[in-house]
């Protein structure tokens, strides 16, 4: 395989960035923090250690037994084994974790996505044992954790919610979807990513799913409780980046999200293509007011569902962490989130203001996950034989795969990242195409195909598909390949 | 001042336990030298290697691998004494941390260890406490024998899976 060019995508602000790092005062007397315990695994974990060194801070990676010998065991100062592999005996044990970062003298957790990282009792653990959690704080957490008291912040900070609300027994359910007009869902309070979510038609599909989605419910989140909302025939999953330092709070542009399976993103860009200058300004302060009202201090993501055929968008949730797909923002902005994340977890104000923020270009990002898509997305665990991604201009690659990785049938199954940014919306689709082409892992099956497939389609490279358009797409190739082959 | 056997057994659990390979000590005019096996003169570790198996129970100079009693640390181990210690190693069975946390020998600061070199163990004895967020847990041998080998310290951090231990069934 030649070697590629490894040339790397310099934001135009990167510099100013840096020198605005200097300025940055300290604001709540907190430590310096030197030592960070990453509380994770995969290529998040990897990610976040890339920051790491990038500042000169000292790194201990919490393992699994599985994890012994990743790629991130092997990059870190130190790695410490929690646990065996599965995630419930390590991955998610709040005491083992903070004794963790207590025997190995680190001053900070970073708890990363999923896992431990929107427990609340994690950040408190954090807190009560003097370990500062690079995240906000634990109330925060509980309180945009539960999607009632997230729907109240946002009615109380004038961000539009879905028209619903919660109810009690079903009489008070029909009641409601009668008001708001059917198709509706009926969500769980403690659910969230798709989980805990059902489509009733008529009242009839709602008199037959009610009493069982709060039973699934309360087995699955242990809180039992549901809400009503109407559902949005043709809705666009939008989101905005926020950073918050307890007293101000800004946007860094918006994403979409809306190339989904499942509930499960694939495919994600920013900034959106193609949405109205108004509804996209209106969007992101809104995402500012929801987040100011609650003095949010880290980085975290107001997600919408924008309704295409009324033109509005409503609040669907606030995520209190890093997301998978941050880097398609760094990659427009110049700013290193994980970076901004440290710098407010030591009690330091934000370094930019608004009229700093500058959005160029755009960027794409494609999750490589270690499934069959001709087998209804198995997932496909194994050993990696050969592992080799793309560099060159305008592609970043976020991955803890290197040849001989195996793919635990523990964890999910995402191999990482592929990104491209260029000048405009074509030309990162472009450079993301080629990078596809060039990424070469053996030995499992991935979605590379799909993404390359997706990627080609007249309505993706239009842009601003909605939520349904992945599905659809998946039914017809798959009806034809029915036919193919009768 | 002189020294008493028990003072002398004491010392020598002290270093077993830490991870230095020599200690000198002078008090009033008596000198005592300890060396791990393999460190020094072979005259000073012969020394030692018999004092290590004074320390422990007479079973562990029966099988004649005073060595094991120290531990194989120690640079200048003569080949032999690898290949002596690397077969028998195959042979013996190992305690292994349940968890991550801070391992403690003993039930309380300044009591007796719950096991030393030579103890006998069975799947159930309790051979240390493992702290996670002042929580105390006991940590049972798993394993039936004897402890030959001791492979941490009083207070240190131990990783989910780690030796702890090496027991000869």
């Amino acid at each position: 395989m030649p070697n590629q060019d490894k040339v790397a995508f310099v934001h135009p602000n990167a510099a100013a960035w840096a020198n605005a790092k200097q300025n940055t005062q300290v604001v709540s007397g907190g430590e310096p923090i030197q030592r960070v315990l990453v509380a994770n695994r995969g290529e998040i974990a990897v990610r976040i250690l890339r920051t790491l060194k990038h500042l000169g801070l000292e790194s201990v990676l919490a393992v699994s037994k599985a994890d012994r010998n990743s790629l991130g065991a092997r990059m870190a100062d130190r790695s410490v084994c929690i646990g065996p592999a599965r995630a419930t005996d390590s991955y998610l044990q709040i005491g083992t974790l903070v004794q963790a970062a207590l025997g190995t003298g680190a001053h900070a957790i970073h708890p990363g996505y999923g896992f431990l990282s929107e427990r609340a009792e994690f950040a408190q653990a954090c807190e009560d044992n003097q370990i500062i959690f690079i995240g906000p704080t634990a109330q925060q957490i509980h309180r945009v954790g539960d999607k009632l008291e997230a729907r109240r912040i946002a009615q109380a900070a004038q961000v539009p919610v879905t028209p619903g609300g919660p109810v009690q027994g079903l009489d008070e359910a029909l009641a409601m979807a009668e008001r708001i007009g059917y198709p509706v869902l009926i969500k769980a309070v403690g659910g969230g990513g798709g989980r805990g979510l059902k489509r009733a038609d008529t009242p009839q599909q709602l008199a037959g799913l009610f009493e069982l989605a709060g039973a699934e419910a309360l087995a699955a989140f242990g809180d039992g409780r549901v809400y009503i909302e109407c559902f949005v025939r043709q809705g666009r999953h939008v989101e905005v980046q926020v950073l918050g330092d307890g007293t101000r709070v800004i946007h860094l542009g918006d994403r979409d999200c809306s190339v989904q399976r499942r509930y499960q993103k694939l495919i994600e860009e920013a900034p959106a293509p193609g949405l109205p200058d108004k509804l996209r300004a209106d969007l992101r302060q809104a995402a500012v007011r929801f987040a100011e009202s609650i003095a949010y201090r880290g980085a975290g993501t107001v997600e919408f569902l924008v309704d295409v055929i009324r033109g509005q968008f409503y609040f669907l949730e606030m995520n209190a962490r890093i997301q998978v797909e941050h880097p398609v923002t760094e990659l427009v902005t110049g700013i290193d989130l994980v970076e901004q994340q440290l710098n407010i977890a030591q009690g330091r104000r934000l370094a930019f203001t608004q009229d700093d923020i500058r959005i160029q270009g755009h960027a794409i990002e494609c999750r490589i996950n270690a499934e069959d898509p001709d087998r209804d997305f198995a997932p496909s665990p194994g050993r990696v034989l050969e592992a080799y991604f793309p560099a060159g201009q305008g592609v970043r690659v976020d991955t803890h795969i290197e040849a001989g990785a195996t793919i635990s049938p523990f964890y999910d199954s995402m191999m990482g990242k592929v990104m491209a940014v260029g000048a405009n919306r074509d030309q990162a689709r472009t450079r993301l195409l080629q990078a596809l082409a060039q990424t070469r892992l053996t030995g499992i099956t991935t979605n590379i195909a799909l993404h390359q497939t997706v990627l080609e389609t007249p309505e993706f490279v239009r842009g601003g598909v909605d939520t349904g358009f992945l599905g659809r797409y998946l039914a017809k190739e798959f009806d034809a390949g029915v036919q193919e082959n009768p | 001042m002189s020294f008493s056997h028990a003072d002398v057994e004491n010392i020598i659990k002290l270093l077993d336990a830490s991870h230095f390979d020599e200690l000198l000590l002078e008090v009033d005019g008596v000198k005592l030298q300890l060396r791990r096996n393999g460190a020094g003169s072979a005259q000073m570790s012969g020394a030692s290697q018999a004092l290590g198996s004074a320390s422990a129970t007479p079973s562990v100079a029966q099988v004649g691998q005073p060595a094991s009693a120290i531990g194989a640390a120690g640079a200048a181990v003569a080949p032999e004494a690898v290949q002596a210690e690397s077969s028998h190693d195959t042979s013996l069975l190992e305690v292994r941390a349940p968890m991550l946390g801070t391992f403690y020998r003993c039930p309380k600061p300044g009591a007796e260890p719950f096991v030393s070199v030579g103890s006998r163990v069975d799947e159930n004895t309790v051979v240390g406490i493992i702290e996670v967020m002042k929580l105390m847990n006991s940590t049972a041998a798993g394993v039936q024998g004897e402890i030959v080998e001791i492979l941490v310290n009083d207070g240190d951090l131990v990783e989910y899976d780690q030796p702890l231990m090496r027991v000869r069934a």
